[in-house]
């Protein structure tokens, strides 16, 4: 943004201070990756009182159309918003779901009845959706999936089962891939919203290796859902479940430099403080291991790399120059880094890298050893390690199974 | 596999078939999930006793068969497949090891036949930090006369320590931290020495650690006053190798779990173990588990060949088997995808006890850095 903006950005640039300033609670500055991370339904009433006006205002998802409460802002507004939040230590309180992923792909592919009925709800934060994709049997080959939906006249009936549901013990509404007919793969498949009140929807939450329950079983025995429910086309919904893969995964590459992949979980001193601290230096400053030493560098180096390369992708894509291949390679680079800096910490934390629970550990030390078991997920979820390298290879590459 | 004697072989194939039936990994999420704190199983503990596994070292004087290490090793190796959790290394191999080594006459007729019997639970305490590092000990110890020490100080991450009715101290009794001489090896004896805190540690991997503080404690001196440092060394490498052997297991198991799920699990209408991407990962933790089984093997063949490059062997198997378990307890997660980190799966106890087992005595970079030493550059 050079001196010479556009006035009417400026305009909005005070709009849109003094419109912070008069509603974005002083007390939560710098708190978003805690408030979201842990906040929810427990969350104080700063957070709330913010999360009410931001809604009613629509800049929680600030480039959504006025029509269905959306902010209506051009590109070059919603940065400026952008600007000004960070500006203040301010984060948007309207997230999840419904907002990253389903969101987006209902303003492009739900009826006019459907937007109005459903946009609503993300804009303000009150309607949590979850997603209803994977099944035991069907993971990487997501469009095994088996879950019957079967016309019954006036109604759909569902059953099946769906595995990492996110949320859903939480969750007002799932959008979910069901299969409409058994004959086909692909066009066998339809885009179903489910109100998970229905009867006949069991949610268990998982228990992962990291002693936390983010994802559910959800069990549908013969569940009803209304015929108006189903999104786009009878058997269109893979065109319409990949389409909200990409806005995931746009998702995923956004976080892996921030909360999920490089982030900060447990311990927030650099690498090389931290391996002093439990490793010790030489009196020149040296690690005293330097087979440690050695790989924390190189691991540096990675990070290095992959924040240029953040960098290089982000400036491509202004001078619009189209999609930079580099963002095929970010997720697996992102996570894999992310990894290896969660097992550096366990490893230079020693014995004490070890802890489960109790007074024998230190807050900063249980939260890293947490940390590494979850981040195991990040190779795995939203497109895994080897299917994101199938698609650098034959997409990007053009190296096909058969030539 | 090294080649075992008809002996060998017979303790092998029982311990494999009392594994699988008494303790399978099943019996160790058990005692996991109902937050046992001890560390492992009394019943369990007993059994194993029962099979002579506490007395593989021990001489028949003192009640045990002495049948050597590498027997002692194929026992961990079995043990380790279904993480089963107990003071078999601190106990019948580590301790037992530094009694052997130094104990007198009436040490030995004392303790071996109650740990032989299963009846003595037995520890080291070496490390006072965050990692290994026997070079270090500053824990103080002053001759209080009679062949006495008094300790002072702090021992970490003892193994067996909330529970072991006999802790060897290793202490400083003269010297500073890093001297090579004035190190002395203390027998801290009974359940509840006068001075003794015991701190319990609850870690991933679900085992009896424990933080251990010395008040003014009082022991017998095992060994020489001031000059414990070079039996401390053997004993460890002792200990490395059998604990390399317990890890050795455990991957094979994880291998052959993960192995199973790739020949059974459909993807794309075909089982995902028809992937060459996977084919190759696969290939190359087979190639890993073999050249790791030849050092665990190796070391501890040299022990009871009483050869004089153990330390070198020792090292190279810590190492070898903390790069192997690292590797292909990420690649069991990684492989089994979602299922593998759910709680419910096994993978995530074999990741956790994975990690513990690298940072025991020495984690691979501590032993790369010692081969270097050992061999002069």
């Amino acid at each position: 943004m050079s001196a010479a903006a556009d006035p009417d950005l400026e305009a909005f640039r005070t709009e849109a201070r003094s419109w912070l300033a008069a509603n974005f609670p002083p007390s939560l500055a710098g708190q978003g990756a805690v408030m979201l991370r842990e906040g929810g339904p427990g969350a104080g009433a700063d957070f709330l009182r913010w999360k009410k006006a931001m809604g009613e205002r629509g800049w929680g998802t600030p480039s959504w159309p006025k029509a269905y409460g959306g902010g209506g802002l051009s590109k070059a507004q919603a940065r400026v918003l952008q600007d000004e939040m960070a500006r203040i230590g301010a984060f948007s309180p309207i997230g999840g779901m419904g907002v990253m992923m389903f969101g987006p792909t209902l303003l492009e592919y739900g009826s006019e009845e459907q937007k109005k009925k459903y946009v609503p709800g993300i804009v303000t934060g009150t309607t949590w959706w979850c997603q209803g994709y994977s099944e035991p049997g069907a993971g990487s080959d997501l469009a095994a999936l088996r879950t019957q939906c079967i016309d019954k006249g006036d109604h759909y009936l569902v059953n099946g089962q769906k595995i990492w549901t996110s949320g859903a013990q939480y969750a007002d509404m799932c959008f979910a891939l069901v299969r409409t007919d058994n004959t086909r793969k692909h066009e066998g498949i339809s885009f179903l919203l489910i109100d998970m009140k229905s009867p006949g929807i069991e949610v268990r939450p998982i228990r992962l290796i990291g002693g936390n329950s983010p994802f559910c079983e959800t069990f549908f025995t013969d569940v009803k859902v209304p015929k108006e429910n189903l999104m786009g086309p009878l058997g269109g919904g893979w065109t319409i479940g990949k389409r909200l893969l990409q806005f995931e995964r746009a998702g995923l590459g956004g976080n892996i430099g921030g909360a999920s992949g490089l982030g900060r979980s447990g311990e927030s001193r650099g690498l090389d403080q931290v391996a002093k601290a439990y490793v010790g230096a030489r009196d020149d400053g040296r690690l005293a291991d330097a087979d440690l030493r050695a790989r924390i560098a190189s691991h540096m180096m990675d990070i290095r790399a992959f924040m240029l390369t953040v960098q290089r992708a982000a400036g491509e894509a202004k001078s619009n120059q189209g999609p930079s291949a580099t963002t095929s390679i970010m997720k697996n680079a992102g996570s894999r880094i992310g990894q290896e800096r969660s097992e550096l910490l366990i490893e230079m934390m020693g014995h004490q890298g070890l802890g489960w629970e109790g007074d024998g550990f230190t807050r900063g030390e249980l939260d890293t050893v947490r940390g590494w078991l979850g981040g195991k997920a990040t190779t795995i979820y939203g497109g895994s390690q080897e299917i994101q390298n199938n698609i650098i290879a034959k997409r990007i590459l053009g190296l096909l199974d058969h030539q | 596999m090294a080649v075992l004697t008809e002996e060998q072989s017979m303790i092998r194939d029982a311990a494999k078939s009392w594994v699988q039936a008494r303790s399978p990994v099943a019996a160790f999420r058990k005692l996991r999930d109902a937050g046992n704190d001890e560390g492992f199983d009394r019943g369990v503990w007993r059994e194993m006793a029962e099979m002579g596994w506490t007395g593989i070292l021990i001489p028949e004087e003192f009640g045990g068969t002495g049948l050597g290490y590498l027997t002692l090793g194929l026992v961990l190796e079995e043990a380790g497949r279904t993480l089963t959790a107990s003071p078999l290394l601190a106990t019948a191999l580590t301790a037992t090891t530094a009694l052997l080594l130094a104990g007198s006459d009436a040490q030995k007729h004392k303790y071996l036949p109650a740990i032989a019997e299963g009846t003595l639970i037995a520890t080291l305490a070496v490390d006072e930090g965050p990692h290994h590092a026997p070079e270090k000990i500053a824990l103080g110890g002053f001759e209080s006369g009679n062949g006495k020490v008094t300790l002072n100080g702090r021992k970490t991450f003892v193994l067996e320590g909330g529970t072991a009715g006999l802790v060897i101290v290793a202490a400083r009794t003269s010297g500073k931290p890093g001297d090579a001489s004035g190190i002395t090896l203390v027998l801290v004896d009974g359940a509840a020495p006068r001075g003794l805190t015991r701190d319990r540690l609850r870690t991933a991997d679900s085992r009896g650690y424990a933080n251990l503080t010395f008040q003014d404690v009082e022991g017998e001196v095992l060994g020489a006053l001031d000059h414990g440092g070079g039996v401390l060394e053997t004993t460890l490498d002792r200990a490395r190798a059998g604990l390399a052997a317990e890890m050795l297991g455990q991957a094979l198991q994880s291998f052959e779990v993960t192995l199973d799920y790739l020949k059974t699990r459909e993807q794309f209408g075909q089982k995902i173990g028809t992937f060459q991407a996977l084919q190759h990962r696969a290939a190359k933790m087979f190639t890993d588990l073999e050249l790791a089984r030849s050092c665990v093997e190796g070391a501890l063949s040299a022990i009871d060949r009483d050869a004089n490059d153990v330390a070198q062997l020792a090292s190279l198997a810590k190492a070898k088997a903390g790069d192997l378990v690292h590797l292909v307890s990420n690649e069991m997660v990684q492989m089994h995808g979602g299922i593998g980190m759910t709680d419910a799966h096994d993978a995530g106890l074999y990741l956790k006890r994975a990690r513990a087992q690298e940072a025991t005595f020495g984690a691979s970079s501590y032993h790369r850095d010692r081969y270097a030493t050992l061999l002069g550059y």
